[in-house]
């Protein structure tokens, strides 16, 4: 895209989500969509995030709620199950943690390895860190 | 199926009238409208023909003329035949929308009927909401009468939807002067019409849900530029040969010539009179009286506005000894837009002509054959003298002393 001049894109301000004709694109899984190169999927902006949030499926009772209220769609959920995160696409703006009721979902620093915020998890609804 | 409506060979039609028939015949899908006078009947008249059967298709009343212009864009990015009319305050409170119009290339027919600007508040004829809309990326043709309305239409939407040119298109009259008064108008069946036009062949439609497309992005500094110099590039390079092929082909079919630029007793001229709208009718009536006296006086009217016909505009001029610009809106400041236009076609051709300015007619004053007949000879002065004996700028038929500059 970058090697256009004024003559060589499409005229009308137009972008096209997908490379070529689509069909059913409601039933098909994002990974299988052939998202463009113009498409918001296809740029990453986790260099948006200073903090992010980490998933503990232990403690996640795939209520949803994360899925529903997260603005970026980057909350990865299959047949109602939660499955990851999409860093590409999260902000860390802290909603899904905001609204998470069993503490499944909690913001790190954006440098926290995932390991080692797995092996030290809080057990318990901790209000003071929440605070904090 | 929309019913045939049987016209005359010749019917006599007000230019609001030719307008909705034009619109009638070019069978459109969508007809979005904040009615405003004087441009009221065309819209009028187009809803009543769609409520007795001669129209397929939706008639939208929006909540302003910001929001009929809107309503067009959704539909025109939707992948139909879009029109609709307005004048005056309602052209500019449609402003910002007229750009997105063009900037994403929607090929929108807009009929304004030209009036006055507030304050002070006036429902009468003058070509502020056309100078208004300039520069806003829209191909501007300009009529004379009630004729000129109706085959302007026509050009207008074959023009615009063509997939080479994708711009939208103001058809312009003169509010009252042309848009109320009645006139003998050639028609053409509503099938002959229909095909002269063409069929709507959609593109990038937003219905074409195997295509997915999305109209209107955000570019900010990456991009804009580009797609700004691309609508530019189309306008100077693509429109003019389009429209020629289509008075070429309206004269095939009709018989009636129209050129970019207008030119009566100008073969010889040495005295030119550069005007817009129904004054061009006037001045040629006064033009033809001083013939009859031997003087070589010749008028020019601009047909098409936007694009400027630099070229054709400095042939027509570049031999004459003096030019007189016309501009019935007030410039506010500066030299009247005609003035400024036609030096610039000028200036670089070694012509020796004497150019000046005239502001009338504003808010529907009446330009007079007595104000033509006293610009003619402030025309044949600086003409013998070679040099400018006049004022630059003079406002012509205003009351009070008498108003000029440089």
């Amino acid at each position: 895209m970058l090697e256009n001049g004024w003559n060589s894109f499409e005229i009308g301000t137009i972008l096209r989500p997908f490379e070529g004709t689509v069909s059913d694109i409601v039933n098909t899984e994002p990974e299988d969509r052939a998202y463009s190169q113009s498409n918001s999927f296809s740029i990453s902006v986790a260099d948006w995030r200073i903090e992010k949030p980490l998933l503990n499926l232990d403690s996640c009772i795939h209520c949803q709620f994360c899925w529903i209220y997260c603005p970026d769609m980057s909350i990865v959920s299959r047949d109602k199950k939660m499955v990851a995160i999409d860093f590409d696409h999260c902000k860390g703006c802290g909603i899904c943690v905001e609204v998470c009721p069993t503490d499944a979902l909690l913001m790190f620093p954006e440098h926290t390895d995932e390991a080692v915020a797995l092996a030290n998890w809080p057990t318990a609804k901790n209000e003071e860190s929440k605070e904090n | 199926m929309a019913d045939l409506f049987e016209l005359s060979d010749v019917e006599v039609w007000d230019g609001n009238m030719a307008a909705s028939h034009a619109l009638r015949q070019a069978q459109v899908d969508v007809v979005a409208a904040y009615p405003i006078t004087p441009s009221t009947p065309i819209v009028e008249n187009y809803g009543s023909f769609m409520a007795n059967g001669y129209v397929d298709g939706e008639y939208v009343m929006a909540e302003s003329e910001h929001g009929a212009m809107s309503c067009c864009i959704g539909a025109s990015a939707a992948g139909g035949r879009v029109a609709t009319a307005t004048s005056s305050q309602g052209f500019a409170l449609m402003l910002e929308t007229l750009y997105s119009a063009s900037g994403m290339r929607l090929p929108i027919l807009l009929n304004v009927v030209n009036r006055a600007i507030a304050a002070p508040l006036n429902v009468n004829g003058d070509h502020s909401d056309m100078y208004m809309g300039r520069d806003s990326g829209w191909i501007q043709i300009d009529c004379y009468n009630p004729q000129h309305v109706y085959d302007m239409n026509l050009v207008a939407f074959r023009v615009a939807e063509d997939h080479e040119i994708r711009l939208p298109a103001m058809v312009h009259q003169d509010g009252f002067m042309t848009s109320h008064t009645a006139q003998r108008v050639n028609t053409l069946p509503d099938d002959v019409a229909y095909n002269f036009i063409g069929e709507f062949k959609p593109m990038n439609d937003m219905l074409d849900l195997d295509n997915p497309v999305t109209h209107g992005a955000q570019t900010e500094e990456d991009w804009h530029y580009e797609h700004k110099a691309r609508q530019h590039h189309a306008l100077m390079s693509a429109v003019l040969p389009k429209i020629q092929n289509a008075f070429d082909e309206l004269k095939a079919l009709t018989g009636r010539e129209y050129n970019f630029v207008e030119q009566y007793n100008m073969e010889d001229a040495e005295l030119a009179v550069v005007c817009m709208g129904t004054s061009v009718e006037t001045a040629i009536e006064v033009s033809n009286e001083l013939r009859e006296q031997g003087v070589q006086a010749g008028v020019v009217g601009i047909r098409v506005f936007r694009p400027f016909p630099l070229e054709q505009i400095s042939d027509a001029l570049k031999n004459t000894k003096a030019i007189a610009t016309l501009d019935r809106s007030s410039p506010n400041g500066a030299m009247g837009m005609l003035f400024n236009e036609i030096s610039g076609a000028l200036f670089n051709t070694g012509t020796k002509a004497i150019l000046n300015n005239y502001i009338y007619g504003l808010g529907g004053r009446d330009l007079t054959k007595v104000n033509l007949h006293t610009i003619y000879r402030d025309l044949a002065k600086n003409a013998q003298s070679g040099q400018l004996m006049t004022p630059l700028q003079q406002f012509t038929g205003l009351r009070g002393p008498k108003l000029s500059f440089f």
